[in-house]
């Protein structure tokens, strides 16, 4: 997490100091990237918009997971059930308690953070491998769950949601959810940003890095290791919700646990103990499945399907190139876009000149 | 500030207004009282005995060494203090409390700071995070104050604290490198960056467990002076680890020398090195041989 400012920039105060984006043109930057967001639905179809959607809402999720793998160093395979447990806690206070779909969905946040913070009582004591297993163990008590507290979910029928709305404006629709997402992720982001900078986003890492030294600067490791729980939950809640809310209908299946492979896949492929690179992974690991669809929709009936009579299996061509990149990741690039992004930026600081 | 702080053993006494009067003891010094006490400490794991029946002080306001061989002890005596080993019997006091049951992480509040032999640093985070890391029993804001940082103080008291961190780089010589990952750094100044943030949690008293071990003169040199300076301008307590009898010699107060998990010695520096047990049981035998050599040569 070394800086890179360039030459040039001079700090006068430690405020300026202890900016999250280092220059003025990075904030520049990050200025007209949520511009153009908002400008997509001039641009954009339906179908796009929803892949932003999903960019956003998974970004959202993986950041939680990321602030659990990535930051802590701790693990969890159970991310997917906390996400779905947002989900159906949003629905369930809007329909049982009519609480606005605005206010469901931070509520749902807290719930989950709530119920991650019981499931995370076990990392107090439990390391590696075996909170690996613990948490694989939430992941199938939760579904569990899920499938038979009908009041809660609607059992295996699934239960209908209803839109976001606030103030009389409706977001039923790419075009308008669109927004409520991108607010989220501004939210979530900056939120974590700022939670890295302060007091307990240190203490988290100190606690990765060295958990001996962490307790003798007097960090109570217990207390962390169960907190990082909860707000990786808090986010996979929020996350859950925004999901809900957006397809406006959800069942068990979603959330098994392919889906916290998922999760942990976007972690990975952006970049472990990367805030940014959690948007990143979640968009690659999105818009990974469509590249793919294209490919094969280009190959079908071409000369290399008929030569290796690919036929119907060439969709799963699909599921494979997840696996494959997660590995190819791990390989050749263990520390995720996020490296890479700025390894770029260090390219562009230099040129022409190449050191 | 004097930067010929001579870590070896046959400099000539330090440019220093105590002067020689450091080694002649408490005449000007502090009041003896103690803000360390170790009473009877037995440390025993398993059918092994780390540490036999050891009781010692450290008078407020002092630098006190613990000597001795490889496996005398040393680092046993400084985890009991620190929290890490809970002696299997006797008693640690700290200003008066008894603290031999006191979780690790409380020590930090009460005024325990140290260092570790082998460098325990945040590998991945910069050297101004790993220090701002000592500021946490000192810091209020959690997660929930932290993540809206402007709304709810979280950001000036961030700035506050930077503010006295920044002096302790200043102090410590380090503020080159107060952004580089600290993972990255060099032996030496990974060394100081692991001082800076035992500083940064403003102890009373900082247990220095070997600070100097692989370093050269001149790091050496500074690392004394820098102790030095805690002590006698920070009004920090020290109580230290070294195997440099040079360094030892020069900047403690008292020193006590610890074999096989026993106490055979304590006193000022001079005192101990006249010490016949300490002369056979530290120094070694080799000390009478290499005299019984040079005699003839010399005559």
């Amino acid at each position: 997490m070394a800086s890179m400012i360039p030459a040039g920039v001079y700090r006068t105060s430690y405020r300026e100091d202890m900016t999250i984006l280092a220059t003025r043109n990075s904030r520049l930057a990050l200025w007209l990237g949520i511009l153009l967001v908002c400008a997509t639905p001039l641009v954009f179809g339906r179908y796009e918009l929803g892949l932003l959607v999903n960019i956003g809402i998974m970004g959202i999720a993986a950041l939680g997971l990321n602030i659990l793998v990535g930051f802590t160093g701790q693990i969890s395979i159970g991310h997917a059930a906390f996400f779905g447990f947002g989900a159906f806690a949003s629905a369930w206070l809007h329909e049982r308690y009519h609480v606005p779909v605005a206010l469901c969905i931070p509520l749902a946040g807290l719930m989950t953070a709530l119920v991650g913070l019981v499931f995370g009582a076990p990392a107090a004591r439990l390391k590696g491998l075996y909170l690996a297993i613990a948490t694989l163990a939430a992941q199938f008590i939760l579904e569990d769950f899920f499938a038979r507290a009908q009041w809660f979910t609607g059992g295996v029928a699934g239960r209908i949601t209803e839109p976001f709305e606030i103030l009389g404006w409706r977001a039923d629709r790419e075009e308008t959810y669109l927004y409520v997402v991108l607010a989220w992720v501004i939210i979530m982001f900056v939120g974590a940003s700022n939670l890295m900078r302060t007091r307990d986003g240190r203490a988290l890492v100190a606690v990765r890095d060295h958990y001996l030294s962490a307790e003798v600067m007097g960090i109570n490791l217990a207390y962390y290791r169960t907190l990082s729980f909860g707000i990786a939950s808090l986010y996979a809640g929020i996350a859950g919700a925004l999901y809900a809310h957006y397809l406006l209908f959800v069942s068990v299946e979603a959330f098994n646990i392919l889906l916290s492979i998922q999760f942990l896949g976007m972690v990975i492929i952006g970049g472990l103990g990367s805030v940014a690179g959690s948007l990143m992974g979640a968009a690659f690991m999105v818009l990974l499945p469509e590249a793919v669809q294209a490919l094969a929709d280009a190959l079908a009936g071409g000369a290399v399907d008929r030569a290796l009579r690919l036929g119907n299996s060439i969709s799963f061509l699909r599921e494979m190139a997840i696996g494959a990149a997660i590995i190819l990741f791990l390989i050749f690039e263990p520390d995720g876009l996020a490296r890479r992004w700025r390894l770029i930026k260090a390219y562009w600081k230099l040129y022409p000149y190449s050191h | 500030m004097a930067a010929d702080a001579s870590p070896t053993a046959v400099a000539p006494a330090r440019p220093d207004p105590t002067g020689p009067g450091r080694h002649a003891g408490e005449a000007q010094g502090p009041p003896a009282a103690p803000i360390l006490a170790a009473e009877h400490v037995t440390l025993r794991f398993g059918g092994v005995r780390a540490l036999t029946d050891v009781s010692f002080e450290v008078r407020r306001g002092e630098v006190f060494s613990i000597i001795g061989p490889n496996g005398a002890g040393k680092t046993s005596m400084v985890n009991c203090i620190s929290g890490r080993y809970r002696p299997t019997e006797g008693a640690i006091r700290f200003d008066g409390k008894d603290i031999t049951r006191l979780p690790t992480r409380k020590r930090a509040g009460i005024g325990i700071g140290r260092t570790f032999q082998n460098l325990a640093l945040f590998g991945h985070m910069t050297v101004l995070d790993n220090i701002m890391v000592g500021r946490h029993h000192l810091l209020r804001h959690g997660f929930w104050t932290g993540m809206p940082y402007w709304l709810l103080g979280a950001q000036r008291e961030e700035i506050a604290h930077r503010r006295e961190v920044e002096e302790i780089i200043d102090f410590l010589e380090i503020q080159h490198v107060r952004k580089a990952t600290a993972g990255t750094l060099s032996y030496g100044l990974r060394k100081r960056v692991e001082l800076a943030r035992a500083v940064a949690l403003k102890p009373k008293l900082i247990l220095l467990d070997e600070p100097m071990a692989g370093m050269n003169l001149e790091e050496k040199e500074d690392m004394a002076r820098f102790i030095l300076d805690l002590n006698e301008e920070w009004g920090m307590t020290v109580l230290m680890i070294e195997h440099d009898m040079g360094v030892v010699m020069d900047i403690s107060h008292r020193v006590m020398v610890l074999d096989f998990g026993r106490k055979i010695a304590e006193g000022t520096p001079e005192a101990v090195l006249a010490d016949p047990h300490v002369r056979r049981a530290y120094l070694g035998e080799a000390d009478e041989v290499v005299h019984d050599v040079d005699e003839p040569a010399v005559a």
